[in-house]
């Protein structure tokens, strides 16, 4: 918590305006009931109404003054966390868009977005309180002992009695009540998840029969949490009457001792009755810093996980390696000849590489298919040509020069990635498009989408091109989805196409078409593909066949018929006798 | 179910003058409320849910109005107290030798007030544990029920809905009235009496003063009012800031190896700050308003205060009031905002619950699935075969667009029947009228001649066995979500079942083996090996209809090649739906549904299909010529 609050610095000095006119706030709220006993002691007593009413008028400026300096404090403070909040969600997000993809998976993208959203949410309105709250208390606090103890220093000593009782009794309900709401809010996401299991597995959990299982589940979660939270609540039934008691008895206390001091002629009526009021001030100040221990550490776990983010060091691949501005220039090429040399990789904590020792060399005009079971390294694989992850060992060469030799941002400007699921951004259909190449004509968009056999159902839409596409593309078929999504990559017109998996949510006839269309559109460019159809990669120029993260075969459908076993049991999978030949 | 509104406990009044204007707090204030359609309607009805409690209840409202009528007593008696100490004192200045204190007089006043505040605390206790017991049961019930009528309703409610609809419902709405009976009932009980009661009291000590207290009244309305109005306004478009920087932050997160691909992170960036900007103008101006309120709420209550002292002040020297009433007064004038502000605040939170139950109760008023045969009288398939039929089947999921018209099929027990046909053609259509998840809007399905709606729906599913491409796995060990095929499975029955589906190998590379346990979006095994798993489970439940989904898309090449033989296997000897994707399995089926835009457009065999020369041969001419020969026919 605190280390976040580094990005408070550029606000430091309005945090210091808060704090010193919070202090004039709650002094001029202090200063009330000493004016009030000025009344009852010099006015009240000598019937000296002029003077009541004189110094009634300075209660009203007093008021005035407190007023206007406590619309100030909360005008400043609302700027400060407000933009406090700006920044870190700034910050935040620029951090994890230069995040390189392992960096990226090491939080997981759901826990990304929850914690630049909704955690850093949480920390600035934790923020906006503790300015309101925690900084006016301990003020109250002093600023009420201080008063007191000038009004009547022996009477005071009540206060050490007090206070400690009741800092006691705050942290004995605490202490017992913490672990329960920890408890509390386990309970509560286990609950969620049985609630959530049950509606997206609904048709299994029905076809299965077992509902009543389902609900045995959930009542056992309820049951568990509503014991817990019967349990919270009965403690916390404790707080506020165990409160109202110690404040109640120290004022008693203080009417009672202070009565005897008035008797004596140590003090006067009026200011028994002010003493009365700072009392009561301190003890709420006290109540409301407790109230802080329970919100602060809810804050805190959010700013544990956004200091997460912003202190993850980046390994480097997207912000090193810039080349000097020389060796730049001569890596620049529209050639796009892609070679793999003895390349190996594995994820950071994995015990077996995810590919080793791969090698193979794929030029421009030709069709290179990359095939293989599950998890035997096809899409990390082509993830090494953008860079997404770099070699652990061997290199990744594009037109002879390493990859890690270029710049990132040059080295993907001539790549077009066409990615498994088919991401769509909000926007219309042409932006999505020129989301691969941000100067794109109409006509090359139009060109590119007809390529890509999205142009008939673009037309069909109601506004064609300008179309709104609906966050994730909900509003499309996955097939539509897919085809646009092959569209941008085609209009960046790279030299090196990566299809991962590109055609799957396609039926057999557009797969067809659009296949015969790229074709003549990337007789220049070098085309690798992920495959999971033999019949879609059958006539390709090359076939890597992976299994386990290592090649098993390369070569034509026809070579690796006749060497390669792995091969064979893939296409007899999938394939009729007559197709094979 | 996060906390929408701070919890703020539920504060008993009373209590000696808490001086000036407590500062802080009350961050909601000011926020929209939503509001419900038929406010007194479902007041009504969650009023019915506390019916069971209401002994407790009636406790709780007792011991509400004995700790508050007593700490509102209390301020008066203090006030004696310092009224005697002033005779005193007045005494002694008027040079009075007489004039004594009455000591033992106070002395009595605070014995008396201590036993007040004991007593008023102690009800307050068992006012509040007593509801903790009366919220927690009433909102147990509640979710018990509306998880209930979840396991009811047809699944036609689910596909019309997002999941976060329904969870909402479920878990946010329910929680809000959670919190609202804890908390919001007894503070506004505790709240009216307080503010009935102090008025009283004020109006004992001198209607004069409390006549000056409530002109203050209009003040502080007026004052809510037009900082409430102006917040709400910002307030919303800090909500449709935050709405469109979340979506942002989502959009880009989900598909950060597309902008990272695109080299697009600049304008993404930029797009960014471009909302974080406007969320900060509106998000300050919001906090600004709406912290506005208490400062200016203490103000007038302030200018209160200082009229009382002054007026106070004077009455008391004319002599025609007591010191000690004046500290009393200023006392429940203080008590008397506080409470005031509360009940304008739960007024809020209730109108907010009150729009929560009817989401809920709209949810269970939702007509559940058409009820099952009675007991005796349903049909039991003790010795299923597997003979599915459909009699002229009419269906269609709108009743105005007919999807399935005057259908007949006949499938004899061990026949395959493939569907075929481009994605998103509609072929869970038939999984769910074969399971009656769906109702058919005509005709008949018979399985072994017995009509599908003469037997339990639990039954009928247990004939069933499907393995879909949306693997749906619950949190728990690998062996639990096996031996979810079938209740009292053995172990050597799991690991048989793991072994046919081919998944026994990888799930003992796996560090606990069997009981590695399944975290939440079961990330921690792959697509294919999830896909295993759902084949185990159904290779234990032992179905006599299988409905497969040949889930290319999921599981890939080699996998594929032993879950193909593990779907041999199981196909064996069973009537099967396999809505395929390889062109093997739909040419040696003995019936292929084609099926397009959600209807069955052709059916018939291979051979015959092609025959006819209609979109089931063009589909399969493209795919093997590469839409380049037979282009003409599409």
């Amino acid at each position: 918590m605190l280390k976040l609050f580094r990005y408070l610095k550029p606000y430091r000095w309005a945090v210091a305006a808060v704090m010193a006119l919070v202090l004039l706030q709650s002094l001029s709220e202090l200063y009330l009931p000493t004016l009030m006993a000025d009344i009852v002691n010099d006015g009240v007593v000598k019937g000296d109404t002029p003077y009541i009413w004189k110094i009634g008028g300075f209660m009203l400026a007093v008021t005035a003054v407190g007023t206007l300096v406590s619309i100030a404090a909360s005008y400043l403070s609302a700027r400060i966390a407000a933009g406090f909040g700006r920044d870190v969600r700034s910050k935040t997000f620029r951090k994890v868009e230069n995040f390189s993809l392992l960096e990226f998976d090491k939080i997981g993208t759901a826990s990304l977005i929850t914690r630049t959203t909704n955690d850093i949410t949480q920390v600035q309105s934790v923020l906006i309180m503790m300015m309101r709250m925690m900084v006016m208390a301990p003020m109250m606090c002093i600023g009420g002992l201080i008063m007191a103890i000038s009004k009547d220093a022996r009477l005071s000593l009540v206060f050490v009695g007090a206070i400690p009782v009741l800092a006691l009794t705050i942290y004995l309900i605490a202490s017992k009540g913490i672990p329960y709401f920890k408890a509390m809010q386990k309970k509560i996401d286990k609950l969620n998840l049985v609630l959530r299991e049950g509606l997206t597995g609904i048709r299994v959990i029905r076809s299965f029969n077992r509902l009543e299982h389902e609900s045995k589940r959930f009542e056992e979660a309820n049951g568990d949490l509503t014991q817990t939270a019967i349990k919270v609540n009965q403690i916390m039934a404790f707080m506020m009457p165990m409160m109202m008691l110690i404040l109640n008895f120290s004022s008693l206390a203080i009417i009672w001792f202070g009565g005897l001091r008035v008797s004596g002629g140590h003090m006067q009526v009026g200011d028994l009755m002010a003493f009365l009021q700072y009392a009561m001030q301190i003890m709420f100040s006290l109540l409301m810093v407790s109230m802080m221990f329970v919100m602060v550490p809810r804050a805190s776990a959010s700013a544990v996980r956004i200091n997460e983010v912003l202190e993850l060091q980046s390994s480097g691949t997207e912000q090193g390696a810039k080349p000097s501005a020389g060796e730049k220039k001569s890596a620049v090429s529209r050639y796009g000849e892609v070679e793999f040399d003895r390349v190996s990789f594995r994820y950071p904590g994995a015990e077996n590489p995810a590919i080793s020792d791969i090698s193979f060399r794929s030029s421009p005009g030709e069709v290179t298919a990359i095939i293989g079971g599950t998890g035997s390294g096809k899409s990390t694989l082509i993830s090494m040509i953008p860079r997404f992850y770099d070699a652990e060992e061997g290199t990744v060469r594009i037109d002879g020069v390493d990859v890690r030799d270029r710049s990132v941002e040059e080295l993907r400007a001539t790549v077009g990635l066409v990615p498994q699921k088919a991401q769509l951004f909000t926007g219309t259909v042409s932006e999505n498009i020129r989301y691969g190449k941000n100067d794109a004509s109409d006509e090359e968009v139009r060109y590119a989408a007809s390529i890509a056999q999205a142009s008939d159902f673009i037309e069909k839409l109601p506004e064609g091109y300008s179309s709104p596409v609906a966050q994730g593309g909900t509003n499309l078929s996955g097939g539509q989805k897919q085809r646009l999504s092959i569209a941008r990559a085609l209009v960046r017109r790279p030299s090196i196409y990566l299809f991962d998996d590109s055609f799957s949510a396609l039926d057999f006839k557009t797969d067809a078409k659009l296949r015969a269309a790229l074709r003549s559109e990337t007789t220049d460019a070098t085309v690798i593909i992920v495959a999971q159809r033999v019949s879609s990669v059958m006539d390709a120029d090359r076939i890597v066949v992976l299994d386990d993260g290592r090649i098993a075969g390369i070569g034509n459908h026809k070579e690796l018929m006749a060497t390669c076993e792995v091969y064979r049991e893939i296409v007899s999978s999938q394939l009729s006798e007559e197709e094979i030949a | 179910m996060n906390e929408s509104r701070g919890k703020t406990p539920g504060r008993g009044p009373g209590g000696p003058g808490m001086g000036p204007g407590m500062g802080g707090g009350m961050g909601g204030m000011g926020m929209p409320v939503q509001k419900a359609k038929n406010f007194k309607g479902t007041l009504r009805r969650l009023m019915g849910y506390l019916r069971p409690q209401r002994t407790k209840l009636i406790a709780v409202l007792i011991t509400a109005i004995l700790s508050t009528a007593f700490a509102i007593y209390s301020p008066k008696v203090l006030g004696e107290a310092t009224t005697k100490l002033f005779a005193g004192m007045m005494g002694k200045i008027q040079g009075d030798p007489n004039a004594t204190f009455d000591l033992p007089g106070i002395w009595q006043i605070v014995l008396f007030l201590a036993a007040l505040y004991l007593i008023s605390s102690l009800f307050s206790y068992i006012q509040q544990f007593l509801m903790a017991g009366v919220a927690q049961k009433t909102v147990y019930g509640l979710r018990n029920e509306v998880n209930d009528k979840l396991g009811k309703l047809p699944l036609k409610y689910f596909d019309g809905r997002t999941h976060g609809e329904i969870l909402s419902r479920a878990v946010n709405d329910v929680d809000n009235i959670s919190n609202t009976l804890q908390q919001s009932l007894t503070q506004l009980i505790t709240s009216l009496i307080t503010i009935i009661g102090v008025i009283v009291m004020m109006l004992t000590i001198s209607p004069w003063l409390t006549l000056i207290l409530l002109l203050t009244l209009p003040l502080s309305m007026i004052v809510i009012r037009g900082a409430a109005s102006r917040s709400q306004k910002y307030f919303k478009t800090q909500q449709a800031e935050l709405g469109q920087l979340n979506g942002h932050v989502e959009e880009m997160y989900s598909g950060h190896k597309i902008v990272k691909a695109y080299g697009q992170e600049e304008n993404s960036v930029a797009k960014f700050d471009g909302i974080n900007e406007r969320l900060y103008e509106s998000g300050w101006k919001a906090q600004f308003v709406s912290g506005n309120i208490m400062p200016l709420m203490s103000m007038v209550s302030n200018v209160g205060y200082v009229f009382i002292s002054v007026v106070g002040g004077i009455m008391v020297a004319k002599g025609s009031i007591t010191i000690g009433n004046i500290q009393a007064f200023i006392q429940y004038a203080r008590q008397f905002s506080m409470p005031l502000v509360q009940t304008a605040n739960i007024a809020n939170v209730i109108q907010s619950t009150i729009a929560s139950a009817e989401r809920v109760f709209e949810l269970l008023d939702e007509a559940e699935e058409i009820p099952e045969a009675s007991a005796d009288r349903a049909v039991i398939l003790a010795l299923p075969r597997g003979d599915v039929a459909m009699h002229g089947v009419n269906f269609g999921y709108k009743e105005d667009a007919m999807l399935i018209e005057n259908m007949d099929i006949d499938v004899r027990s061990g026949q395959t029947v493939a569907i075929v046909g481009p994605t998103g053609a509609g072929k869970t259509t038939l999984v769910n009228l074969l399971m009656r998840f769906y109702e058919v809007n005509g005709g008949s399905i018979t399985i072994d001649g017995a009509d599908i709606t003469r037997m339990k729906r639990g039954h009928l599913r247990s004939l069933f066995g499907m393995v879909l491409q949306d693997t749906w796995l619950f949190n728990g060990t690998i062996r639990d979500n096996i031996a979810y095929g079938r209740i009292g499975a053995t172990e050597g029955e799991i690991v048989e079942a793991a072994r046919a589906a081919h998944a026994d190998h990888f799930i003992r590379t796996l560090p606990e083996g069997y009981d590695t346990v399944l975290n939440e979006e079961a990330s921690n095994l792959s697509q294919g090996q999830k896909q295993l798993l759902t084949i185990a489970r159904a290779i234990l439940a032992d179905p006599a209809i299988l409905i497969l989904d040949e889930a290319t898309s999921s599981v890939d090449t080699r996998t594929e090649v032993h879950i193909q033989k593990a779907m041999h296997e199981l196909m064996k000897g069973r009537t099967s739906f396999v809505i395929a994707h390889r062109l093997s399995t739909i040419r040696d089926a003995d019936l292929i549904l084609v099926m397009n835009h959600g209807s069955i457009i052709e059916k018939g065999t291979h051979a015959e299909l092609l025959s006819q020369g209609g979109f089931y041969a063009d589909l399969y001419y493209s795919q093997f010529t590469g839409g380049s020969a037979k282009a003409s026919v599409g």
